[in-house]
């Protein structure tokens, strides 16, 4: 395992199944009705969340918590960073309070990996700008595993706006790790024009790919993104690329349904289509506790057997 | 000190006299003097090293007044004078603005104060660099201001452009009016070359074909107009040959590379390094090779620094937060003589044109770039080819946000000279 979590690219296909397997092991721990284990006793996690975000901070935060660890929560609103302190001088403040592991979410790309250089502790990185969501990318394979038992092969799309998508590109990349296969669809616009490069597949026909699809995994739609003219409007949008009804009536039975969140219902994704047998999203969330304690286990080298605890 | 100097068997290179030979070079009252005037005169011995006309960047940002954190006119033309440079133009960027006649003079007195280095202060083409209106720009002539920009903007709209070119032919010198090619609504919060790392980083482009457009536009209204243009720091291949095609049917062009465009690619970005980041930015390797190209072959006429120095607290920044720009002057020629002579792009004689020469022309600064006669002002650098170094902090510019920073370079600078004074001796700034 890496010192730091900061992108997929680092990850191989071994490091995958190593953090899936400590995840899964970990699952059973959010079963009991103690819900906590001592792995990570008298280690300190700071969730270090310059950006707004409530679930990848409460998923983080239960996961350190559950470990043991003891937490310290770190967002912008009336914090140093709100009066202008720089990343790096309030990097160093949690470095001096002796974090052993900085969680960083941040609006700016490259943000963690620049933090690695500034301190010692293991930095994960929990969404930087429009770059990557390691993360929830593994949660996202994890999931995916678990129903189709396997994740080589799977056929999977990923529908939205891949340009701006640090989960889109996470999880691709994640994907193509595992020898699954990937289709981007989505607007011309929105779509990164060398995203062949990265081993997936580009379509913008969402009708033609549903009926072979094993996953189908829509991306939030930011409303922002109208506005500099990248698609005409939402409703426009909802009409060519949306997972309406009739449009998920035409996946397999047993594909699945997933969106990390938060959705924009009517929007990318319908109300009824959200709550649908075959969506798991919020499986998604309850796995997303287990991959996180399987990197902070992993990275800070807990002890303990996992699999025991 | 002595006001007589002999360098004893300099390999002069002249690009204005088109030598590269050999000679004993005499200074004495300031002027270069006939070899005769060798007796009495303090010897430096200067085998093995090279004699050549001081450097003149067409492109210095000096900060001085309003951001005297990065940099003032003092320690920047230190810097100058450091990395061989006897003459600056001083870009209009500053606060205020050089857009009137007494920030001209303001400019010129603090660098005659300092006394390390000549600046020219270059005139804004539109008031307080807004993009709005004219800035006056006779009196600005009247004061010595032979180069107009709104560099770091581009100018927004082709009428302004067009009236400025237009304009400017009322003055009794050639006055050049150069522009900063990005189009604006293409690079809005872009962060590097728009291409396959930047959508992988997933940092907003600046695409290349946001400096073809503006350059397009240039060119037709230069031609057009018949006005005199310049070319701020080109980076794309397609730029260049739009350029090339458009010397050949005689439009009045001229345009400038950076050292750092001539030796980075955007490559250079994947780890997030904010010394990197640049406008325009630092784009592939075959918009890299095509613009040593047009080095060689002389579509590009100017290698110049765009010298930005910033803050450290400003450069240690996320990286959209972070201002663009590298600082230059102390690289420049190292960088020059390493990425373009060594490997035999260029020859040092053309390198010293697109330094010195060719700059000094379009600045008016008839007293820099050669050639070094008898007569002529005493301005000229000396320095060793071959000595290898490796950049590091600390420089003698405020800042230090180099992008050669760690780089490996050969050519180091021994003595500069302005005007028979010798800026830098052994290789240290004297002043």
């Amino acid at each position: 395992m890496n010192e730091h979590l900061l992108s997929m690219h680092d990850l191989t296909a071994d490091d995958v199944v190593r953090i899936l397997d400590t995840a899964e092991s970990f699952r059973e721990v959010g079963t009991r009705v103690i819900k906590k284990v001592p792995a990570l006793r008298g280690r300190t996690v700071v969730n270090f969340f310059l950006e707004n975000s409530t679930r990848t901070r409460i998923s983080f935060e239960l996961a350190a918590k559950r470990l043991s660890a003891d937490v310290i929560n770190f967002s912008a609103g009336g914090s140093s960073v709100a009066k202008g302190e720089s990343l790096k001088d309030t990097a160093l403040t949690l470095q001096a309070m002796g974090a052993d592991a900085i969680v960083i979410r941040h609006s700016s790309s490259g943000s963690p990996l620049q933090l690695t250089k500034w301190v010692d502790a293991h930095v994960l990185n929990a969404g930087d700008g429009t770059h990557e969501h390691p993360t929830q990318a593994l949660l996202d394979l994890y999931t995916m595993r678990e129903k189709h038992g396997r994740l080589e092969g799977l056929r999977v799309a990923i529908v939205g706006d891949v340009l701006h998508s640090r989960v889109a590109r996470s999880l691709s990349w994640g994907l193509v790790t595992m020898g699954a296969e990937v289709t981007l669809v989505g607007p011309p616009t929105l779509i990164p024009p060398d995203a062949p490069a990265w081993g997936t597949h580009v379509s913008y026909d969402i009708d033609g790919l549903l009926p072979k699809l094993d996953v189908c995994y829509m991306l939030r739609v930011q409303r922002e993104r109208q506005r500099l003219e990248f698609f005409p409007s939402v409703r426009e949008y909802a009409r060519l690329f949306g997972l309406t009804s009739a449009r998920a009536a035409t996946l397999p039975d047993h594909a699945l349904i997933m969106h990390p969140g938060p959705m924009n219902r009517g929007v990318e994704i319908d109300s009824d289509v959200a709550d649908q047998p075959g969506s798991v999203i919020e499986e998604q969330v309850t796995n997303g506790i287990a991959i996180r304690m399987a990197l902070l286990y992993l990275l800070l080298g807990g002890t303990g057997e996992a699999a025991a605890a | 000190m002595s006001d007589r100097f002999a360098f004893i068997g300099a390999r002069v290179v002249d690009p204005g006299a088109g030598i590269d030979e050999v000679h004993d070079v005499v200074v004495a009252d300031g002027r270069i003097a006939t070899d005769d005037g060798v007796e009495g005169a303090e010897r430096i011995d200067a085998s093995g090293l090279v004699l050549a006309p001081g450097l003149v960047d067409l492109h210095t940002h000096l900060r001085e007044p309003g951001e005297e954190h990065k940099e003032t006119v003092a320690t920047g033309t230190r810097a100058a004078a450091a990395g061989g440079y006897t003459a600056v133009a001083a870009m209009a960027n500053t606060d205020p603005a050089i857009d009137h006649a007494a920030m001209v003079h303001a400019v010129r007195d603090l660098a005659v104060a300092a006394g390390s280095c000549d600046v020219f202060p270059v005139g804004a083409i539109t008031k307080a660099l807004a993009g709005e209106s004219l800035a006056e720009m006779g009196e600005m002539v009247d004061a010595g201001v032979r180069v107009f920009s709104d560099d770091g903007r581009c100018v927004p709209d082709a009428r302004l452009l067009r009236n400025a070119l237009i304009y400017a032919k009322a003055f009794p010198v050639e006055v050049v009016l150069a522009d900063h090619a990005e189009d604006a609504s293409l690079v809005e919060g872009g962060q590097m070359h728009e291409g396959s790392l930047s959508y992988a980083l997933g940092l907003a482009g600046r695409p290349a074909e946001a400096e073809e457009i503006v350059v397009a536009r240039d060119l037709a209204v230069a031609r057009a107009s018949g006005g005199r243009l310049h070319l701020c720091h080109l980076s794309s291949a397609r730029a260049v040959e739009l350029v090339r095609r458009a010397k050949a049917e005689g439009v009045r062009v001229t345009a400038e590379v950076t050292p750092h465009h001539l030796a980075f690619t955007d490559e250079d970005l994947a780890t997030y390094d904010t010394a990197k980041k640049m406008n325009p930015p630092l784009r592939t390797v075959e918009d890299r090779d095509a613009l040593r190209e047009a080095v060689a072959d002389g579509t590009i006429d100017v290698i110049a620094t765009d010298h930005a120095p910033h803050a450290v607290e400003e450069k240690d920044m996320e990286f959209d937060v972070a201002p663009p720009g590298t600082i230059g002057l102390e690289t420049a020629l190292a960088a020059v003589l390493t990425h373009l002579v060594e490997p035999g792009i260029i020859d040092l004689l053309r390198a010293i044109e697109a330094l010195s020469t060719a700059p000094a022309r379009i600045l008016g600064a008839s007293d820099h770039g050669g050639p070094l006669e008898p007569g002529r002002p005493a301005n000229l650098v000396v320095f060793d080819p071959d000595e290898a170094w490796t950049v590091e902090p600390p420089f003698v510019s405020k800042a230090r946000n180099s992008a050669f920073t760690g780089e490996r370079l050969r050519g180091r600078v021994r003595y500069t000279m302005l005007r028979g004074t010798l800026t830098v001796a052994e290789g240290k700034p004297t002043r």
